[in-house]
């Protein structure tokens, strides 16, 4: 067990999760206490005692079922390995077909099981269902996903999901309102959804017999919320980066608030403190300390949100807005090769998400042709708003500086830079890619106060506190 | 100190009995805070059960709950001890008179009598058995949580003028965070770390049997089968248990018997506090009472 659990906080570790010695230890002593077989208790506590950030609850998730999903009571990994295996090549050998058990029969138990709500059942038909269409064989080098979609077409999922409609119907359970067909509808959802996942714990329960856990829980590593690139993001991914920003803000403006309370404190009041201390006879019993007058940076965000850039602009504003509280005012532009002033979006409505989709809808950004033309937008922005920078300003452009070969007017940045606080740049595209193709940052950089990397929230979390701090 | 858990099914069955519904994840780390000893760390969205975890933990073991309400401010005076200053100078003032020797004086101003005992001091002394929350632990500075860590690493503390006062006992410790901000990792470690989200629709049905006991099974499934939808929208504060709860009742309050689009409409307002969710609620399950 314990050279289970060792390998196990290893993988967690090269997922990117901080286990200290402390919580391995506290791991050990924890698993005395539970018992292996009862899943859900053994991973309360494995997750209490190794897990201490919610947004890493996904990743040890995967690791918890590669490593433990082929214990059962009694019996230990190594011989379910052998008998796993051993039946796989004989459904192998039989070429696949997984019994006599046919699709249609298969289903209509599913469906039956599904409508009772039958978990047992339902297990048991997501073991013959991967037995019987996933096509398994020991030894091939094929992911997980492939042998879930083998399988789930076999089975239809939305098919089936109609069908439980129509039963519950026929059975005069559902009366013919929307309301009521949405919530019911919700509910076998959710089912076909828990049916869905016992379909990819098994094809995973066999995957790691034959791979074994540590080379599986190699292919599954993902990188965590905070170190997933921008310009990469599958769709998954861009849910939890979006889930990942607020929290994020709200736990930097906290940080950043209370920095900002220290560092004003401290100045005593005498006058104040005098004058509270007559009504202890003249000890000063209670000192008073002058209020902090906190002065906050004006910030103004420029954002190419053409393609290649777009979402890593709009998680930056989203950013930036959502730590609005920092700044003592914040105004945005987005451009492409025409620009936009954006603020007003962000003003009119309490919900940035929201201010951002209009961003993305409604901002007039084309100018000519709808390729990105620094050179362009900058001018034209010195233009309109030049006079408007003060020396509290600090100025934040963005964007990959990919400029189509189109003149980079990079004087414009030196008299921006001249009025401003400071001048920086965020490019969310990696170090290495500077200045290949038509990328012109270079010769930007040499105008800005600092030009960042920024492919990641956690690199952006790094900027926004350095600014914030002034 | 005896054990206060059996095991998890029954933490699970007594913190039912004081009609608080936990599932595995949630029996399973306070069975362990109990036998490692350890303190908890809960967070979650507001709402959804954290503070009266303790409250359920405390009543059904029959221990008292102490809790220590933190805010932004809070400090060492506030939270362990602090000499009453007031009544000290008093006292000094009044040996002025009588010319007393000032270590006499000393002696007596730095006693048991003139000490304010705080919840964490309160703690360590109890003899009898007792739960302690510290709740809202993410809304006190860096230096307080210093403090809470030392407290809790060794359930002692050190007063200059008194000596060491040592707990006699190991009590369960909750400690509450909305995640306002990042806790130290020092404290994280310290804690085993649980995380409560929002019920699944079975638990959320079962709370809202066990609050509103006056509600029939048809109606709470409906609620709860409302709220999850909800709860899928894209919104700015999603219901949480208290709000479903609050939902139920009204519900009965306004003797309605099952949930019509129209019935969502007039009460939406009880689950969702922002304007801008509610349209957007009403939007998708009430589109005909909508204006
Ligand atoms: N598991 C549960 N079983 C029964 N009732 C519950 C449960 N969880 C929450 N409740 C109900 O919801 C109410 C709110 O819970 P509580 O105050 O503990 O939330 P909280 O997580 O501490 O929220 P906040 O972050 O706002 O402090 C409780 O008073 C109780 O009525
Ligand atoms: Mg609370």
């Amino acid at each position: 067990m314990l050279d289970v659990l060792q390998g196990f906080v290893h993988e967690l570790r090269a997922a990117g999760l901080p286990v200290s010695m402390t919580e391995n230890l506290d791991a050990m002593r924890a698993v005395e206490h539970v018992d292996i077989a009862e899943r859900d208790i053994f991973k309360a506590a494995l997750g209490a005692t190794l897990v201490k950030h919610h947004h890493h609850w996904n990743a040890f998730e995967t690791v918890f079922d590669v490593y433990f999903s082929l214990y059962s009571p009694g019996v230990d990994g190594e011989e379910i390995d052998e008998q796993l295996w051993e039946s796989m090549t004989a459904e192998a050998a039989g070429g696949g077909a997984g019994g006599e058990m046919s699709r249609e029969e298969l289903a209509a138990m599913l469906l039956e099981a599904l409508m009772s709500m039958d978990r047992d059942e339902l297990r048991r038909l997501a073991a013959m269902a991967v037995s019987a269409f996933a096509g398994m064989e020991p030894g091939r080098p094929v992911g997980g996903t492939y042998y879930l979609y083998r399988t789930l077409r076999q089975l239809d999922l939305d098919d089936l999901g109609a069908r439980l409609m129509g039963r519950a119907r026929e059975a005069g359970e559902v009366p013919d309102d929307e309301l009521a067909q949405r919530l019911q509808q919700e509910e076998f959802d959710e089912r076909l959804r828990s049916f869905r996942e016992l379909v990819e714990a098994e094809i995973r329960r066999r995957l790691v017999a034959d791979r074994g856990a540590e080379a599986m829980a190699r292919t599954l590593r993902k990188p965590l919320p905070e170190d997933v690139d921008f310009m990469h993001a599958s769709r998954d991914e861009m849910l939890a980066l979006q889930r990942a920003i607020y929290p994020l803000t709200r736990a930097l403006a906290a940080r950043l608030a209370q920095r900002r309370r220290r560092r004003h404190r401290g100045h005593l009041d005498f006058r104040r403190t005098v004058r509270a201390s007559l009504s202890y006879g003249g000890v000063p019993a209670e000192p008073k300390f002058r209020d902090p007058h906190p002065s906050k940076p004006e910030i103004m965000v420029v954002a190419d949100i053409s393609g290649s850039v777009a979402s890593f602009a709009r998680f930056t504003l989203q950013f930036v807005y959502a730590m609005a509280s920092q700044f003592s005012k914040v105004r945005s532009w987005v451009f492409i090769d025409g620009i936009d002033e954006v603020t007003r979006f962000f003003q009119d409505s309490d919900d940035v998400t929201d201010a951002v989709h209009r961003v993305n809808t409604e901002a007039d950004v084309v100018w000519v042709d709808g390729h990105s033309d620094y050179g362009h937008a900058f001018e034209v922005f010195h233009d309109r708003h030049v006079k408007e920078i003060t020396p509290k300003t600090s100025i934040i452009l963005l964007g990959d500086a990919r400029n189509n070969y189109h003149a980079p007017q990079a004087w414009v940045l030196d008299a921006l830079r001249k009025r401003a606080k400071h001048l920086y740049w965020l490019n969310p595209e990696p170090r290495g890619y500077w200045d290949t193709g038509d990328s012109v940052i270079a010769e930007y950089a040499s105008h800005c106060d600092g030009v960042y990397e920024c492919r990641n929230l956690r690199q952006l979390e790094r900027f926004v506190t350095t600014i914030a701090e002034g | 100190m005896a054990t206060r858990f059996e095991s998890v099914p029954d933490v699970i069955e007594r913190l039912r009995s004081v009609d608080y519904l936990s599932d595995a994840n949630i029996a399973g780390v306070v069975y362990l805070a109990d036998r490692l000893e350890k303190p908890v760390l809960v967070e979650g969205p507001a709402g959804v059960g954290k503070t009266e975890l303790a409250k359920a933990i405390a009543q059904t073991t029959g221990a008292r709950l102490i809790r220590l309400q933190c805010y932004e401010g809070l400090d060492e005076a506030k939270a362990l001890y602090e000499w009453n200053y007031k009544k000290q100078l008093l006292r000094i003032q009044a040996d002025r008179e009588h010319e007393t020797s000032w270590a006499v004086v000393e002696e007596d101003i730095f006693s048991e009598d003139f000490l304010l005992t705080r919840p964490l001091l309160e703690a360590i002394r109890a003899e009898e058995p007792i739960v302690l929350l510290i709740d809202e632990v993410d809304r006190v500075e860096i230096e307080t949580e210093a403090l809470l860590l030392e407290v809790l690493s060794d359930f002692q503390v050190s007063i200059p003028e008194l000596g060491t006062i040592k707990g006699t006992q190991r009590p369960i410790v909750i400690l509450t965070s909305n995640n306002t901000r990042e806790l130290s990792e020092a404290l994280k470690r310290r804690c085993l770390y649980l995380h409560i989200d929002y019920p699944d629709l079975d638990r959320e049905k079962e709370i809202v049997r066990v609050r509103v006991p006056e509600i029939d099974d048809e109606l709470a499934e409906q609620v709860a089968r409302v709220v999850r939808s909800i709860r899928e929208l894209e919104l700015k504060k999603a219901p949480s248990i208290s709000e479903t709860i609050d939902w139920a009742r009204t519900l009965l309050y306004l003797g309605k018997k099952e949930i019509s689009p129209e019935v969502i409409g007039e009460t939406l307002h009880v689950l969702l506090k922002y304007q801008s969710d509610i349209a957007k609620a009403r939007k998708e399950l009430a589109p005909e009472s909508a204006g």
